[in-house]
């Protein structure tokens, strides 16, 4: 028999030992980082995560660590452009984007429609987000993106319930080349090839939570 | 009380035994001519409000939705808009409006007609790895009249430019799978994966698995390196059709199409070797029945 003091010892030593050492993702999100320049998340992006409407500002909560972390690298490279997440990423340690993107893909999020590409298009902007439009090599956004937006993986994040202004402007973003982080560049094109009516409208049609795609 | 105890035995052995193979001979049709497709098919503007209209949405439907709305024929992960893209609309694409002018089609191997039933049957089977809906079937009835409306006003028994997946000549050197690696991992696995594994959401594919369990069957068409070339050339990556040079094209063809797949349905006497004189030894370019680096390939899974 292991006496029972040596066991707390021992399993408070385990759980101590880490902290030590990895940087707090939570704290990261709620204060910030050890550099001052390294700004609390929740200051822009909202204290559940969810974002800004109003301001454009992302949510970040349930979308997958290694999309987060590759967009804050993106941003240290400057592979993709913002005036305020470039230095911020920029003074944010490598273990404090590994711990921060951790929490905030821990965080809840409410989930996309669980709809499926199964009714013919009633509208042109729903045809645009569930066909695409192939005489201009547009897919369906959620081809990539997933039923109703949810997100694929790692490399395809979620549309729903993101800002509409968000998606406005990052559609915008790769059509003027201040982003060009798509793997395999496969968004550049797409952009491209969207009208300004069509970015607008396929942006709010992911950003409204009651998808029109829904059936009864 | 007898016949019906017969009746119950022989339902129950006829589910014992796998489907009868509705279309035996799955060999490549002669490619269409490579042109730019000039047929455009209807509008959903156009469809009328009544018992047709209906019945073109529900065969739309299964089409775009086979698996989740046919478990019981689809065997793998694939629907049928997973090889027709567009809903079966897209030109070199296989679009449904250059297939359906086509049947009934005398195959002169096995002296046979084959239906549109029959050939959908044949996706069903191969394509799908599952079972092949009745030909009297309301599915099967809402596919046909899906792919009949694409073809309004196209020619009865024309090769219409954009049929199929137009052919995408060999180079004199063939095709090499350490190259064709390459261009998977830098082209195809982000939305594939790295082992050909597809993606889900929840227990739904997005992107479809390239082999494995969840694949097409070594009896499908796309198991040909020459239709995978030809289909991959014209339509991926996805968004970026004509992107591939043909020789990355049939380099990544013949790298996904050495891994092993579900079985061949047809198997001859459980033998591989004789499935492949029978089945795969005049078709196309294929591996099934040879050995690749010492491994035989189309064990099946």
């Amino acid at each position: 028999m292991i006496p029972l003091d040596r066991i707390l010892i021992s399993s408070l030593l385990l759980f101590s030992l880490p902290a030590v050492h990895a940087a707090d993702g939570q704290k990261v999100f709620a204060q910030g980082g050890q550099n001052p320049a390294a700004m609390a998340c929740l200051g822009c992006h909202g204290p559940d995560a969810k974002g800004i409407a109003a301001a454009g500002f992302p949510r970040l909560a349930g979308l997958p660590a290694a999309y987060l972390s590759k967009q804050l690298h993106d941003f240290q490279s400057g592979s993709r452009k913002h005036p305020i997440m470039e230095p911020l990423a920029k003074a944010l340690s490598a273990e404090e984007i590994q711990a921060v993107t951790a929490t905030l893909a821990a965080m809840p999020s409410e989930p996309a429609s669980a709809s499926h590409r199964q009714q013919m298009a009633a509208d042109p902007v729903q045809k645009l987000a569930l066909y695409g439009d192939w005489n201009r090599k547009i897919p369906g956004c959620v081809q990539c993106h997933g039923p109703g937006g949810a997100g694929v993986g790692e490399h395809f994040p979620p549309l729903a319930h993101q800002p509409a202004s968000y998606l406005v402007a990052q559609l915008n973003a790769w059509r003027d080349g201040s982003r060009s982080n798509d793997p395999n560049q496969l968004m550049v094109g797409v952009a491209k090839a969207m009208t300004d009516d069509e970015i607008k409208a396929v942006a709010n049609y992911f950003a409204n939570p009651v998808s029109p795609e829904v059936k009864p | 009380m007898k016949p019906m105890i017969l009746a119950a035995l022989a339902l129950s052995l006829g589910n014992v035994h796998a489907a009868p193979i509705a279309m035996e001979d799955q060999s490549q049709l002669k490619s269409a001519p490579a042109a730019a497709p000039g047929f455009t098919p209807p509008a959903e503007s156009e469809l009328p409000d009544n018992a047709y209209g209906k019945m073109v949405r529900d065969g739309h439907a299964l089409f775009v939705d086979t698996r989740r709305l046919m478990p019981e024929y689809v065997g793998n992960g694939l629907n049928c808009s997973n090889c027709h893209l567009d809903q079966g609309r897209l030109g070199n694409s296989a679009p449904l409006w250059g297939a359906y002018p086509m049947y009934p089609a005398y195959r002169k191997k096995n002296d046979k007609v084959n239906t549109f039933a029959e050939r959908i049957q044949g996706c069903f089977q191969f394509s799908m790895n599952g079972k092949p809906p009745a030909a009297d079937s309301p599915q099967m009835t809402a596919l046909s009249v899906y792919a009949y409306w694409l073809a309004s006003k196209a020619p009865i028994g024309v090769e219409s430019a954009g049929r199929g997946y137009p052919d995408v000549p060999q180079s004199a050197e063939g095709y090499d799978f350490k190259r064709g690696e390459q261009v998977y991992q830098a082209q195809c696995s982000i939305c594939h994966g790295a082992n050909g594994e597809g993606q889900k959401v929840a227990k739904d594919y997005v992107m479809p698995p390239l082999w494995g369990k969840d694949s097409y069957n070594w009896g499908a068409g796309m198991h040909r390196i020459n239709t995978a070339a030809s289909f991959i050339k014209h339509n991926m990556p996805l968004g970026k059709p004509g992107s591939l040079s043909d020789q990355q094209a049939w380099d990544v063809a013949a790298y996904i199409n050495r891994h092993e797949r579900p079985q061949d349905p047809r198997l001859v006497d459980g033998s591989i070797e004789k499935t492949r004189l029978k089945f795969h030894a005049n078709d196309g370019v294929n591996l099934y029945g040879q050995k690749v680096d010492g491994v035989l390939v189309g064990q099946g899974l």
